[in-house]
């Protein structure tokens, strides 16, 4: 293999070599371009975001920890702090969906563990093709069964998540997964090798196999049996060695025996360990032959950048090591001295003893960055000019109810949900099926509240309007439980940045969130950019999902969307917007894409300030208990937020005839108040005798807002247009997501 | 089924993946007192009774074992 066709294999280009000839001042060896490969990688380096990343704002006055460590950091008050972050794992998954689903969860929760946090919470944000293709529904079933195998088994509720269905997801399935860690503000460890020269690293958790190695196929290139045998692993996630890594990881930290700890991921070793150097302006010396091994005959090269699963590495002080080594071994987890800190500033890889490789951390830490070219894609300009308004009425709206609650991206989520423990640790207070999950701190009445949202058909028809929805939902979503929005983590899956109309729906995204971002003041503390996103049909739509975590000082003073009562005037409100409004509240809208099949037209641009402007006031309202029944209008429009309510709640609903009679003459405009969707809207309720006061709260506020109905009977009943039971909702939105079989490739064992 | 054959699947994780069974087997026997134990792997054993063997081999692969992570191998015993 000529040393070119090596760093290509190894995903660097031309220039990247240059720059590293020019660093390195001699050609680098095979660990050595190993290590820049890895680091260089968009998951390390960030080189192709790192520009777009910066237009986040990234502080705020609860904000601990911003991004550049393991995981973001909050306050939440009487000095408690939450730690998570949101990454993906969408190549492993499509390739080995259960096992690429398991290890994305431990590796998100490694990353709470590596702050000092305890994982109490995790989330997941998913995309598939449309389940009448196999390969999806297989890909499908094993995703969430691989996010139950290893969260159920770690002991991790999994309270909350998102997913959806779409061609553009077809062959190129999106897996993310969130963790949020509670912590002592006082006691968030950072993973700096800071304490010097003369410390020594440590490396616990599993054993070091041949697991994820990218270069296997450089050792031959006649495909042998034994290089066959040598070719790197599926990566296997153990939760039960993951449970004993957190129990041992923050024993160990309780015991205040490490000076830095880091969890091993892409790259393994190699990577922990110039993190920390460059971190920490050190150098650090790893013996390769010190690494507990699985497997025989591994080379040295193969050891560092190994991705074996349930590993971290720590700095410790050297009179401290052995009662490391004795605490890792009550918890049946291999350790070993495999290095130390040193002043020069290089990352140096020894094999018994022999130098083998050796860069200086800080050229691995500032991979190359990449000013994209942007253009606009030219699909855009076309699916705009969609008009909605050329369509016909929906000349049945009973059916057009049914036929939107019983589709895959909008019916009940159970068939998903339940086969996730989300009640392990006895903290959670609202279980999956709310707009958000809401937590517990345990001995406090303090809480918080956590949820995963994005539209990618927003984003692909508007990519910048898209990003900001998607942030403006997630703020929604926290504030109809109650909660104040504090930050967001967000994983940003796009197509190839290498293609400029691609690199447009990356850059526009970006500025959407920024701008929503600053206006909501929910900071970004963390994330993670998972670019390439394609297969031969084109990338995936643009699909920024961010998690946003929010808190309570009274967690007892909390919303929930179900009905409470028979009898209540169900009130919808929103924030009036400024006029003339960009978009069509039909346009990219679930009854567009359920009903019409159609993905078209240009949504209605966000309004931050009216977004805002509503959400405050619906939870200073749930926290002065006027209300306690809230929901977002969000996808399929208020009447598909009033259904999912009236299901809830196990209660019907009655819109009021006054509304429907003020509309007579203008059918679109009904039809775009119920099936619209145009942001900054909300549904809540308030018994009869309060209706005055909600009255009283909300005259002082730029916020319109209709008595539209009352809650009540056993029937869902808009007049002249619906008449429904509920059990007739309940029949088309309980579906379960699995009715239809999957192939079973791989299911025994 | 007069001619049934009966069929023997051998299935085990591949050579070098994490085997988390194996591990922990490997770890309880010491425990035990069992000394000298160098490697533990665990895999499965399916047996059968089919009409035709020619299925087989697609049976291991779609079903009876996972080949991104396990190996197998079948026979025919009588």
């Amino acid at each position: 293999m000529s040393i070119q066709e090596t760093y290509a294999s190894l995903g660097l280009s031309d220039y990247e070599y240059d720059r590293i000839l020019e660093l390195m001042g001699r050609a680098p060896n095979y660990l050595e371009l190993s290590l820049f490969s890895v680091m260089w990688s968009e998951h390390c380096g960030y080189k192709n975001s790192r520009p777009l990343l910066r237009r986040f704002p990234n502080t705020g006055p609860r904000v601990l920890q911003g991004p550049g460590e393991n995981a973001g950091v909050i306050e939440v008050g009487e000095g408690w702090a939450l730690a998570f972050k949101m990454e993906s794992h969408n190549h492993p998954s499509a390739v080995e969906p259960y096992e690429g689903a398991a290890t994305g969860v431990g590796g998100i929760i490694r990353d709470v563990i590596a702050m000092g946090a305890r994982p109490v919470a995790l989330l997941n944000a998913l995309r598939f093709g449309p389940l009448d293709d196999e390969r999806n529904r297989y890909l499908f079933r094993e995703v969430v069964r691989g996010i139950g195998g290893y969260g159920n088994a770690i002991g991790v509720p999994t309270v909350g998540g998102e997913v959806e269905f779409s061609p553009a997801y077809s062959g190129n399935p999106l897996v993310n997964a969130m963790c949020v860690g509670i912590i002592r503000a006082d006691e968030v460890v950072r993973a700096k090798a800071e304490a010097g020269e003369g410390n020594l690293v440590v490396l616990f958790g599993a054993k070091t196999g041949r697991d994820g190695i990218h270069g296997a196929t450089f050792a031959s290139d006649e495909l042998t049996e034994e290089s066959e045998a040598k070719r790197s692993n599926v990566q296997v996630g153990d939760p039960f060695a993951g449970k004993m890594l957190i129990e041992c990881s923050l024993r160990l930290l309780e015991r205040n025996l490490l000076v830095a700890l880091q969890d091993l991921g892409a790259a393994g070793i190699a990577s922990s360990a110039s993190e920390m150097a460059a971190r920490g302006e050190v150098g650090i010396e790893i013996d390769a032959e010190k690494v507990p091994l699985r497997e025989e005959g591994m080379e040295a090269w193969e050891v560092v950048i190994s991705e074996s699963q349930e590993r971290m590495l720590a700095v410790v002080e050297p009179e401290k090591a052995d009662e490391v080594l004795k605490v890792c071994e009550r918890y049946e987890l291999d350790a070993a001295v495999v290095g130390r800190v040193t002043s020069h500033g290089e990352l140096r890889v020894l094999d018994n003893g022999e130098p083998i490789g050796s860069v200086p951390a800080q050229y691995l830490a500032d991979a190359p960055v990449y000013e994209r070219e942007v253009q606009r894609p030219s699909y855009l300009d076309e699916a705009q000019r969609f008009d909605p308004d050329d369509l016909p009425l929906p000349d049945d709206y009973n059916e057009v109810l049914l036929r939107m609650l019983a589709h895959p991206s909008l019916c009940s989520r159970a068939s998903v949900y339940e086969q996730y423990d989300s009640e392990v640790g006895s903290d959670t207070v609202v279980r999956p099926g709310a707009d958000a999950a809401v937590m517990r701190i345990k001995g406090t009445k303090l809480g918080f509240a956590v949820t995963a949202d994005v539209s990618g058909r927003h984003c692909y028809l508007d990519p910048r309007g898209g990003g900001a929805a998607a942030v403006a939902e997630a703020y929604r979503n926290l504030s109809c439980v109650g909660a104040e929005p504090v930050a967001i983590t967000d994983c940003l899956n796009f197509g190839s940045p290498e293609k400029p109309d691609g690199y447009y729906g990356l850059s526009e995204c970006v500025d959407g969130m920024a701008e929503a971002c600053e206006v909501l003041g929910t900071p970004v503390v963390s994330g993670n950019v998972s670019l390439f996103n394609e297969t031969e049909r084109g990338a995936i739509y643009p699909t920024p999902a961010v998690g946003m975590v929010g808190v309570f000082e009274d967690v007892s003073r909390h919303a929930t969307p179900g009905f409470k009562r028979e009898g209540d005037m169900v009130v919808v409100l929103g924030g009036i917007p400024r006029w003339p409004r960009e978009g069509h509240p039909l346009s990219g809208s679930s009854y567009l894409e359920v009903i019409e099949g159609k993905v078209a037209g240009r949504p209605i641009v966000p309004d931050l300030a009216a977004e805002k402007e509503a959400a405050d006031l619906v939870r200073t309202m749930i926290r002065s208990g006027l209300i306690d029944t809230a929901h977002d209008v969000s996808e399929g429009g208020t009447l598909v937020a009033f259904a999912e309510m009236a299901l809830a709640g196990g209660i019907g609903f009655d819109f009021a005839a006054r509304e429907i009679e003020r509309f007579a003459d203008d059918k679109r405009h009904l039809q775009e108040i119920l099936l619209g969707e145009k942001g900054a809207t909300f549904v809540v309720t308030v018994p009869q005798n309060r209706w005055p006061e909600l009255q009283e709260a909300l005259s002082g506020a730029n916020i319109g807002y209709d008595d539209t109905g009352y809650t009540g009977g056993d029937r869902f009943v808009v007049p002249g247009l619906i008449d429904l039971s509920l059990e007739d909702l309940r029949r088309a939105r309980e579906r379960d997501l699995f009715e239809q079989h999957a192939p079973e490739g791989g299911h025994l064992g | 089924m007069t001619n049934a054959m009966k069929v023997r699947v051998l299935v085990r994780p591949k050579r070098g993946i994490l085997d988390p069974q194996g591990e922990a087997v490997k770890r309880a026997l010491p425990a035990l007192g069992f000394s000298g134990v160098e490697t533990v792997h665990i895999g499965r054993l399916i047996e059968m009774e089919v009409e035709s063997a020619d299925e087989v081999e697609g049976m291991c692969r779609r079903l009876l074992a996972n080949p991104t992570t396990e190996e197998y191998e079948w026979e025919v015993v009588s």
